[in-house]
């Protein structure tokens, strides 16, 4: 399985028929088990291109293709967003089951995959918590749990970490890593933050303020398990250098016009 | 340094909180003790005789007479009456209101067909359409029930109208997402988004069909508690009126709790 993103370009237009190029020309490639991490300024349409993928805005030109898939039923994509996005009248444990009651598995079954994703997120006692209940963090475990328990062939995550304060963020970062490295989904994340994208990362796609353009594609050549060592290590840091090289003067141009 | 002048020193200036006067003190016995203290005020007023009993009847004599209507049960059949009117009206409101907001907040032609529509007749007074339902329905229940249930219907409609345009986008993304199809997040996601403003709109409701079930009750009746007050009136039985005017204070009281109750059941969700 892989996921080709073809060629795909985003076009606003308001109600005044300006339009806004969002995407430029976007093309790469997801490969099965792969963790590629999209980085770039704010505002260089990376939500809009996550978006795309999970189906839900159409682009202007260009297509999204799962190649080598079997025809079934199942979910193509399922999506981790920033703001949690959990259904505040549904508990843990039927936020969790949610993608699975929607294909219609059984409800022995449905509970028997809830409780496998909350025991790898770690959430064991918060099954009849609400949303309400939870800490950030909590809630973001509980997003992630759900989008898992939907078995998608790509799981999209879209700047999930950023409502998040800091120590909770690099604390979380940590556990994704351990999550991925237990299940190897193909996984696609959106961020802006260098550092997460080189410590999670298989690969880092570099992309420019609006409109987005790939600038660079960077082979993340650390080993795994990555815990909280790698982020001494001199590779990481050139790494990490490397893609600040790229997105410097983007970012400093974003920040003024924005200002 | 630039602004100094020359005053005379203080030897200690203490921070005082500012904010101090916006904590509202609570004062838990006044409100009992002000609500008895009216009530004996106007006992006494009666008692004393200074205004005939005609006109304000003692709050113990209003007590009396309607131990004496409890009694003898006649109490019961105007409630009963009119708690009839106010369930079949209130019940066809509420299922039709959620409907139709669900679908013109849902849907764009039934939104562009229903609202311009709505807001035609949403401004008219309930009770003056009362005489054609009369014309249409006949002078029984039916029109009672329905001028209740166009009463009600209105506040229903808007606020799930309004609920349904409130809902939070990203969880009807997060649910697509999932794989759920339109009819399951209207089911699944709006439905349970709205339930607090069905609530809301069950609140507004409940006053507006008290005051239409009085209003229609009033117009023609042969039973129920608008009956009973306008007859009460009528031969002059000041203490049987105010009987009527408790009633209806104690069943607004009622029903607010009650769907309070049902609330904190049904929406387990918001604190």
């Amino acid at each position: 399985m892989k996921v080709l993103i073809d060629h795909i370009s985003k076009v606003y237009i308001d109600r005044r028929g300006e339009s806004t190029e969002a995407l430029q020309d976007i093309h790469f490639a997801i490969e099965e088990n792969e963790f590629v991490v999209v980085v770039g300024p704010s505002g260089c349409g990376k939500s809009t291109l996550l978006n795309i993928i999970a189906g839900l805005l159409s682009s202007t030109s260009g297509q999204v293709i799962f190649e080598g898939t079997q025809t079934d039923s199942r979910p193509h994509t399922a999506v981790v967003f920033q703001d949690f996005a959990l259904f505040p009248w549904r508990t843990v444990l039927k936020n969790i089951v949610y993608g699975p009651e929607e294909s219609g598995v059984k409800r022995k079954e449905q509970f028997e995959i809830a409780k496998r994703y909350i025991t790898l997120v770690g959430l064991q006692g918060f099954e009849n918590k609400y949303p309400h209940q939870l800490s950030g963090g909590m809630k973001q475990r509980v997003s992630i749990a759900r989008a898992l328990a939907n078995n998608p062939l790509l799981l999209l995550m879209d700047e999930p970490f950023s409502a998040l304060d800091a120590q909770t963020r690099t604390l979380m970062q940590y556990e994704l890593s351990r999550i991925w490295e237990e299940t190897h989904k193909s996984l696609l994340y959106i961020t802006h933050n260098i550092q997460e994208a080189v410590f999670l990362g298989d690969r880092v796609v570099v992309l420019s303020r609006r409109p987005g353009r790939i600038l660079d594609i960077i082979k993340i050549d650390l080993p795994r398990p990555r815990g909280e060592h790698l982020t001494l290590e001199k590779k990481y840091l050139e790494y990490a250098d490397a893609i600040w090289g790229h997105i410097k003067k983007q970012a400093r141009e974003a920040m003024e016009e924005a200002g | 340094m630039i602004g100094k002048v020359d005053q005379p020193r203080v030897e200690k200036a203490i921070v005082q909180d500012k904010t101090h006067f916006l904590q509202m003190k609570e004062h838990p016995w006044l409100s009992t003790a002000s609500f008895i203290a009216i009530l004996l005020l106007w006992e006494w007023v009666s008692q004393m005789a200074w205004v005939p009993p005609l006109f304000l009847p003692a709050p113990s004599s209003i007590l009396s007479e309607g131990w004496t209507m409890l009694k003898t049960g006649i109490i019961f059949k105007h409630i009963f009456s009119s708690l009839t009117r106010i369930l079949w009206g209130f019940v066809i409101a509420c299922s039709l209101g959620v409907m139709v907001g669900i679908l013109i907040g849902f849907f764009s032609i039934p939104e562009a067909v229903g609202n311009p529509i709505i807001a035609a007749t949403f401004p008219i007074p309930k009770i003056a359409i009362l005489p054609l339902l009369i014309l249409w329905l006949g002078i029984g229940e039916a029109s009672k029930v329905a001028v209740i249930a166009l009463g009600v219907f209105f506040p229903m409609v808007i606020n799930v109208y309004t609920g349904v345009k409130n809902v939070d986008p990203l969880l009807i993304k997060a649910a697509l997402s999932l794989g759920s199809n339109r009819a399951r997040i209207i089911r699944k996601v709006i439905l349970p988004s709205i339930l607090p403003m069905i609530f809301a709109g069950m609140k507004l409701g409940i006053g507006i069909a008290l005051l239409l079930v009085v209003a229609a009750e009033m117009v023609a009746a042969d039973a129920g508690i608008g009956f009973m007050i306008l007859t009460a009136a009528d031969l002059m039985q000041t203490k049987k009126l105010m009987v009527g005017l408790i009633i209806l204070s104690l069943l607004g009281i009622f029903f607010n709790w009650l769907f309070q109750k049902l609330e904190r059941f049904f929406v387990p969700w918001k604190q």
